[in-house]
């Protein structure tokens, strides 16, 4: 279905955690496409739904508290709003939390647009004690509302009925405005007759409240368009400097009303489920015990769950793909078969063994976000943030970023303010994923016996105050140790739903293949030619070449020997390279498996190091492609790659030596 | 101590009279009613239009004396750092 069939266009708007998704994910199934507004790194969701033969088209603002441009979600709501004048907005409210969530809908009645209220989750709010009169709402707002339970797929189509209704019949929407509190409006009614006629772009009403609260980029275009009465207007808001105050009061003094007249609350006092739960899930010792549970688990159905998939992927599908098609090119030039067989059926193959690992990972990830618990681990987790001057928010692309980079750097958009995203996307590469952790589960059990339980585990934790340690460098040297503000809501629990989690596991992985994938093809192919030129053979190749160069620097970590520095380099193109590079340098020798053959030539110290390297080396080729995305810098990209040679190089030195002292160095 | 020097400036800051604290200064249990706010404009804007508007009245979930707060305000539980809670002034209930 193509866009320019559609009748009309619906925004969809909310605050965040009101289940607009899962309306919007209800109407449009796979129907939809997801993108980012231009020029922008936020997220754009489009979508189309044929509602009795009538095509409309969905469009999924961004989730924002109010429309007052405090960030740059905001900033795209309104002007979608405003330039794009959809035909009518769907306002998604929480009944649990109508006092909140009215204000975005006592924002939205001043603007020039349409509004239906869907008045979403009612049956939590009933759970609570809460009972909304729709009716009377409706009366009160002069919109229409209609009650929804969006993740049991109640109400949803009433919902585009009545917003198709108000398209109809326009004149049916008579709504009840909030106004600023008495105090100021002689003042706002000035304003509003200096900008008489000379503000075409948006309407004078509205244009002088965001003038009062002080708005900065309409205080920009009127200063700019209204040249002449701006002296007087500067003057006024000069002297009116709190007057977003009685903006906002006299805005929650609306929502007050309609709250007062179709809400009946519970006596406060009541304990409800949300406070029980959350007695333990944010308590500062007992939160962080249920984080490392849930890490824990996480890491466990990984390893249960999807390695077995991967593994049998790799053996069984993949290389019977490759057999076939070796056999079907035996007339082919050798160098042909080479190049699809070697280089880009194991790059697609590598692309391929991230699958289940992501899925196993994002289900998790979906659930527990659904279910309203990421919220508290960034909670839990900020006084840990703080010591890098990032807070609570950092630590959720943090905790994606443990399954693959990739969508951890993408993820780092929900941090606010630029500084604070920047430095969480250049520590993003110092948390461990689940392909740094694969190679380590491999070949950790060789080289430490035992031990290597013990090893894994100080690995990662190493890494981990590693972490902390070049964040808090980065933070003073190059932030000068500037702090960001932490405000975030913690929505109400509730019952996951299958269909969202799915959605979201759907479109996490497939934005993972589309952007990885071509990618890790490409720097696979790449290092296939490194590896092949100029005679065909590995060892003699350009690759290994540069491995022997690189020799001497590598005998300060213990590692002389330039399988293993080409084994390293490799996995710039996907970090679990690493073992399919050792395979290919060490051959395959009877009745020993790799790891253990790697492991003859290592000393305990080289060993440590070579690990140490392998969990911190430059991030990968995908990587560093979606930072150079997020950031919009190659100076940034630049310095995370540089800034993490220096890191791997020195770190492994250190304990290389250190590890020789204690007496490791065989 | 970054915290400690942060209360001096805002002593200074608002002429705050008897009975006005610091939402950080609520126990747990305790409520408040929001009296003023102090801080830059984009941070103000952000709080108010979460509802932190004087003459609100604010519930303390959660203080452990360092960290971040739990709060509730109007329906609805915000986690707030403790710099930002040290902001806006309330009179305890």
């Amino acid at each position: 279905m193509s866009e320019t069939k559609a009748s009309c266009t619906i925004a969809l708007a909310g605050q965040p955690n009101v289940g607009k998704s899962t309306v919007f994910n209800m109407l449009t199934g796979l129907n939809q496409h997801v993108g980012n507004w231009p020029g922008k790194t936020v997220e754009q969701k489009t979508g189309l739904y044929t509602h009795d033969g009538q095509v409309i088209r969905l469009v999924d603002l961004p989730g924002t508290y109010s429309l007052t441009a405090n960030s740059e979600e905001e900033r795209i709501a309104r002007d979608f709003l405003l330039r794009e004048r959809p035909d009518v907005v769907v306002v998604i409210v929480n009944a649990a939390a109508l006092e909140r969530n009215l204000y975005l809908v006592a924002e939205l009645l001043s603007m020039p647009v349409r509004v239906v209220v869907g008045l979403n989750m009612t049956d939590v709010a009933e759970q609570e004690g809460i009972l909304v009169e729709t009716h009377v709402l409706q009366a009160a707002l002069g919109a229409p509302v209609v009650p929804l339970v969006a993740s049991r797929n109640q109400g949803v189509s009433e919902l585009i009925d009545a917003a198709l209704r108000l398209i109809k019949n326009p004149d049916d929407f008579a709504p009840n405005r909030p106004e600023i509190r008495p105090k100021h409006r002689p003042v706002l009614a000035e304003i509003r007759s200096l900008l008489g006629g000379k503000i075409t772009l948006y309407p004078e009403d509205w244009t002088a409240i965001k003038l009062l609260e002080g708005d900065t980029e309409i205080t920009e275009m009127v200063r700019q368009s209204a040249q002449e009465a701006w002296e007087r207007i500067h003057t006024l808001l000069k002297q009116h400097e709190d007057a977003y105050l009685d903006v906002a009061g006299g805005r929650y003094e609306w929502v007050g009303r309609m709250v007062r007249a179709a809400v009946e609350k519970p006596k406060a006092g009541a304990i409800s489920l949300t406070d029980r739960l959350d007695k333990i899930a944010t308590h500062p010792f007992w939160g962080l015990a249920l984080l490392l549970g849930i890490f824990g688990l996480v890491f466990w159905l990984t390893y249960t769950a999807a390695m077995p998939v991967v593994s049998w992927l790799g053996m069984k599908v993949i290389s019977s793909i490759a057999e076939s098609v070796r056999q079907v090119l035996a007339p082919a030039p050798a160098w042909l078969t080479s190049l699809l067989v070697d280089g880009l059926i194991g790059g697609a193959g590598t692309v391929l063994t991230f699958v289940p690992i992501l899925i196993v990972f994002f289900a998790v990830l979906g659930l527990l976000e659904d279910v309203g618990y990421l919220a508290r681990s960034a909670y839990v987790m900020d006084r840990f943030m703080h010591w890098m001057g990032l807070h609570g928010r950092s630590f959720l692309p943090m905790c994606i970023g443990f399954g693959c980079n990739v969508p951890g750097v993408m993820c780092a958009r929900i941090v606010e303010e630029r500084r604070a995203r920047l430095l969480t996307i250049l520590l993003m590469p110092l948390v461990p994923c689940s392909a740094r952790m694969a190679v380590i589960a491999f070949l950790a059990p060789a080289f430490f016996g035992k031990n290597a339980a013990l090893v894994s585990w100080g690995l990662v934790a190493g890494n981990t105050l590693l972490l902390l340690l070049v964040g808090m460098a980065i933070n003073r040297g190059v932030f000068r140790g500037a702090r960001s503000a932490f405000i975030m809501e913690m929505p109400l629990y509730h019952l996951p739903n299958a269909r969202t989690i799915g959605l979201y596991i759907w479109y996490k992985t497939g934005a993972f293949i589309k952007k990885a994938g071509g990618i890790i093809l490409l720097a696979s192919a790449i290092v296939w030619l490194l590896a092949y030129l100029p005679g065909g053979e590995i060892e003699g190749s350009l690759l290994a070449r540069f491995g022997r160069w690189l020799e001497p620097a590598g005998q300060w970590l213990g590692l002389g020997d330039w399988r293993l520095i080409v084994a390293l380099l490799s996995s710039f193109v996907a970090k679990e390279n690493t073992i399919a590079t050792l395979g290919v340098l060490y051959g395959s020798e009877a009745n020993l498996g790799l790891a253990e053959q790697v492991a003859r030539t290592l000393t305990p110290a080289a060993a440590l190091a070579f690990l140490v390297v392998q969990m911190t080396f430059i991030p990968c080729a995908a990587t560093v492609a979606v930072i150079k995305q997020e950031t919009a810098s190659w100076k940034w990209t630049a310095f995370s790659v540089g800034l993490l040679l220096v890191i791997s190089f020195g770190a492994a030195v250190i304990i290389y030596q250190l590890a020789r002292v204690m007496g490791w160095g065989g | 101590m970054r915290l400690r020097s942060k209360c001096k400036n805002l002593e200074k800051l608002g002429p705050s009279q008897p009975g006005q604290i610091p939402l950080s200064s609520l126990k747990p249990g305790e409520r408040g009613v929001v009296v003023g706010l102090s801080g830059g404009r984009g941070l103000m804007g952000r709080m108010v239009s979460l509802g932190f508007t004087p003459g609100t009245e604010v519930t303390l979930l959660q203080n452990y004396g360092r960290g971040p707060l739990l709060v509730t305000v109007r329906d609805t539980r915000v986690a707030l750092g403790r710099g930002e809670a040290l902001k806006v002034l309330v009179e305890a209930l």
